[in-house]
């Protein structure tokens, strides 16, 4: 297949006024989609505009509440539970569909193993994996565990594994989120070589630069509801973003507020080493963001839950005003006013089956009663509070967190955190698979947080994100702080060049 | 399943019984239905003596399903509260005849004493193995079952351990058929039992962190939670219920052997089951256990007063309930 031809390329398949309820709540309604033979067609909405659902049921993995479904222009009953796989309609999930405790060549070809007389043809298997990641360009071991992959590679299995699947329709969810910039390029040029092939994909993301860089048509949906689609190539940024929101964006980002060069130093780093980490030292003053930038893998998540006694340190000191913090303790590092919010809000932040009062006080229960008793009232004072100030929108207050979008859950994570009452924040990925109206949000909590006098660390892979929000970035390479940029020097270009290895200086 | 389906209907009457969590609901629905198919069974069953009865003899495994459910909810198991029972009950029974105090009054005080921290420490024990050892509870308490199996076996040389002191009996004996206020001891100790459990699994940080360390010990790691701790102290909640236990059950007959509660694990956690905690971890309901082990002690008397089905069946019909009661889980966890 040609794809200059994508326009008049047949239809492989198609959704007809699709609506679907959970509960009795309408999360679709009478959406259309159609996806040509050949085509990168982008799925874009904030979050609860229904992309996912509408993944789900063009997937099998939920049945439409009305509407029909069209594979091959014959109205079909999509099997449940990825048996669509066999109908060639695979889905690549945001979270990974991996068996930790298998071989990447064993995850492949998982119900499906080759045998050669009854019996697993292991080197057959082998090589076709190698070949398959070969073609992707990815350096992942076919006989490593997965348990052992970082979340990159874990990604580029599951990319692979659709690509040794025969796929014709393929569904990423944010499939970039978690990769850098040099994988995700591997990752589209591998996406392009299949649409040459015939197979069609459905790119779901929030990254308008990708989706503007990669895609041939993108749908928007807003509030479950079809808005437009059109070829990529008549859209900018911008006018998506507006689409999506349905009113004008303001700037995503507030204005910068520098503190003065003598303002409080609140917490102080130095030489801290661990497994990975190699010999880290900076400083955060008052009010101040300070942005940690570098590749997947450079070892910042791992230097911060070090800083915030997640993890054992070897040597290295932290401080907080002048306190010392002891190694490995959360509880000390909470008291003295250290709080870290991970960027895995699914595994390691939230309890999904609680409901968001749980959720909300469980690192702060001592807060709300003496001698270990919990008053019910005060917690749900809190919630209140919570709610009002990070704008948490949901319908009834006792939802469980897992049934809570993206960005709300995001909201939930953050004000968790903040009932702590810290005064350093460091924020890992504060933005990770949210929409751009809550990433919005996000970035004036922070800037208001910084404004109130908290000391901030923003880790970050999105660069526009660290750029934007701090007023010095420290980048990381390979488990040391390669540079620390200030002002002028905070650009792409400089960060790149920094974190690839190409400039280098000490700690200033 | 028609338990299930009770529960669906009230679903749909209106906007607040949507809010009710069927899991919740449905352990105190089977509870009445079983209710009702006593009664028709046997018109006997429904009387005021016979179901004070049940729920007396339901005390041993109620009170052990109390701690099971700490342990539960915290992600754990715990296999060896069966033996734990026969060890700290010879234990408490050969003190008592060892003579070391004169005095009856105190000699009982002392010995309840001893058997409260002899429960706790078993079951310190099995939580030190499993954090600090960190061995998989499943086989860290498969061990101590047979170590305090072994041990009791040992201590009673095979056969029975039995309180001698005449006086001690007599001073014992109201424990367990005593009455307060017209109602039986042991009622009377499950509820006591399950009020300040309840109140600790709902209303103590403790429980919050009980829960939350059972439904993902990485958020509860990430909150600064000491997870190991939370989950230790869960086996020693477990071994004091064990204690209690064994403090009605030595007046009782006051004796112990080696096939003292045996197979009593899988009965509490049948309770805990049933009563709608997850085994994964991280929901605890302690009136669903209490109701669990009324419901397992309800289904062998019933099967005792009617004649159809011979109560020699009652291993069966236990195991079969566990199996309908995940079943019905399930189904709910599906429709909600």
């Amino acid at each position: 297949m040609n794809p200059d031809a994508a326009d008049g390329a047949p239809v492989v398949l198609s959704a007809r006024r699709i609506s679907k309820s959970f509960n009795g709540v309408q999360v679709l309604f009478s959406v259309n989609f159609e996806l040509r033979a050949g085509e990168i067609h982008a799925l874009m909405g904030e979050n609860g505009a229904g992309k996912s659902t509408l993944v789900k049921i063009l997937s099998g993995f939920e049945q439409p509440t009305s509407g029909e479904i069209l594979l091959d222009g014959k109205s079909v009953k999509l099997p449940p539970n990825g048996q669509a796989e066999h109908l060639g309609i695979v889905i690549i999930h945001q979270e990974f569909n991996l068996a930790e405790h298998l071989t990447v060549t064993e995850s492949l070809f998982l119900g499906r193993e080759v045998t050669r007389f009854g019996v697993l043809d292991r080197k057959f298997m082998r090589a076709e994996t190698r070949r398959v990641l070969d073609q992707l360009g990815s350096h992942v071991d076919e006989n490593a565990m997965i348990s052992s992959l970082s979340i990159a590679d874990k990604q580029m299995v599951e990319i692979a594994k659709a690509i040794s699947r025969d796929a014709r329709i393929i569904f990423m969810d944010e499939p970039t989120a978690v990769l850098s910039r040099e994988e995700t390029n591997y990752l589209f040029r591998q996406v392009r070589k299949l649409r040459e092939n015939g197979t069609s994909f459905v790119f779901v993301s929030h990254k308008l630069d990708e989706v503007m860089e990669l895609t041939d048509r993108v749908t928007v949906l807003r509030d479950g509801q079809w808005v437009k689609t059109a070829p990529t190539s008549i859209l900018d940024g911008e006018s998506i973003a507006q689409l999506m929101v349905g009113r004008e964006l303001s700037s995503l980002y507030p204005g910068k507020q520098e503190p003065s060069i003598d303002e409080e130093v609140t917490l102080a780093v130095a030489g801290l080493t661990t497994h990975y980490v190699q010999d880290a030292s900076f400083e955060v003053r008052k009010g101040e963001i300070l942005g940690f930038s570098g590749l997947i893998g450079s070892g910042r998540t791992e230097l911060m839950e070090a800083v915030a006694g997640l993890r054992s340190r070897a040597s290295g000191e932290v401080t907080v005003r002048g306190e010392s913090v002891p190694a490995g303790d959360v509880h000390a590092a909470n008291r003295v006013g250290i709080a870290y919010m991970t960027k895995d809000r699914k595994h390691k932040g939230l309890l999904l089956n609680s409901r968001m009062t749980a959720n909300l006080t469980l690192q702060s229960l001592g807060k709300h009663g003496q001698y270990g008793y919990l008053s019910p009232k005060s917690e749900a004072e809190s919630l209140e509070r919570a709610r009002r100030r990070f704008d948490i929108r949901v319908r009834d207050g006792r939802v469980v967190a897992g049934r809570m979008s993206g960005g709300n859950q995001q909201k939930l994570l953050l004000a968790k955190v903040m009932e702590t009452e810290p005064d350093v924040i460091i924020i890992d990925e504060p933005t990770r698979g949210i929409d751009v109206g809550t990433k919005q949000q996000i970035y004036h909590f922070i800037s208001a947080l910084a404004r109130d006098g908290k000391s901030i660390i923003v880790v970050s892979s999105e660069m526009p994100e660290i750029i934007g929000l701090c007023t010095r970035v420290a980048v990381m390479r390979e488990g040391r702080i390669v540079g620390i940029l200030e002002g002028e020097e905070i650009s792409e270009q400089e960060i790149m060049r920094y974190s690839a290895g190409l400039k280098k200086k000490t700690a200033a | 399943m028609t338990a299930s389906e009770d529960a669906v209907e009230s679903k749909g009457r209106g906007r607040s019984w949507r809010d009710v969590d069927l899991r919740a609901v449905a352990p105190f629905a089977a509870l009445a239905l079983l209710l009702i198919v006593g009664a028709l069974v046997n018109p006997n069953f429904i009387g005021i003596t016979n179901l004070a009865n049940v729920a007396t003899r339901s005390a041993f495994i109620a009170i052990v399903a109390v701690g099971a459910t700490f342990v539960i909810s915290s992600g754990d198991l715990d296999l060896s509260v069966g033996s734990m029972v026969a060890f700290v009950a010879s234990i408490m029974i050969l003190f008592m005849n060892s003579g070391a105090i004169a005095d009856p009054s105190l000699m009982l005080t002392a010995a309840i004493a001893l058997t409260i921290v002899i429960g706790a420490g078993c079951g310190l024990l099995n939580g030190l193995i499993t954090t600090v050892g960190k061995i998989e509870p499943f086989i860290a308490t498969l061990g101590t079952m047979g170590i305090y199996r072994g041990l009791t076996t040992w201590l009673s040389q095979g056969g029975a351990i039995t309180l001698r002191e005449p006086e001690l009996q007599t001073l014992y004996r109201p424990a367990y058929f005593g009455t307060l206020f017209g109602v039986p001891i042991p009622i009377v100790v499950i509820f006591a039992v399950t009020i300040v459990a309840a109140f600790v699994l709902y209303r103590t940080r403790y429980g919050r962190h009980v829960v939350a360390v059972g439904s993902n010990s990485d958020v509860a790691r990430y909150s600064g939670i000491p997870v190991n701790r939370v989950r230790t102290i869960a086996f020693v909640i477990q071994g004091l219920c064990v204690a209690i236990a064994v403090l009605l059950y030595v007046p009782r007959l006051g004796s112990t052997s080696a096939t003292t509660g045996i197979l009593w694990e899988l009965q509490a956690i049948t309770a805990v089951v049933v009563g709608g905690t997850a085994l994964k971890g991280g929901a605890g309901r302690v009136w669903g256990t209490i109701c669990g082990a009324f419901i397992l002690e309800l289904v062998g008397n019933i099967m005792l007063l009617s004649n159809f089905i011979s109560e020699y069946l009652i291993g069966a019909i236990q195991g079969a309930i566990i199996i309908i009661a995940m079943l019905v889980q399930r189904s709910l966890v599906r429709k909600s």
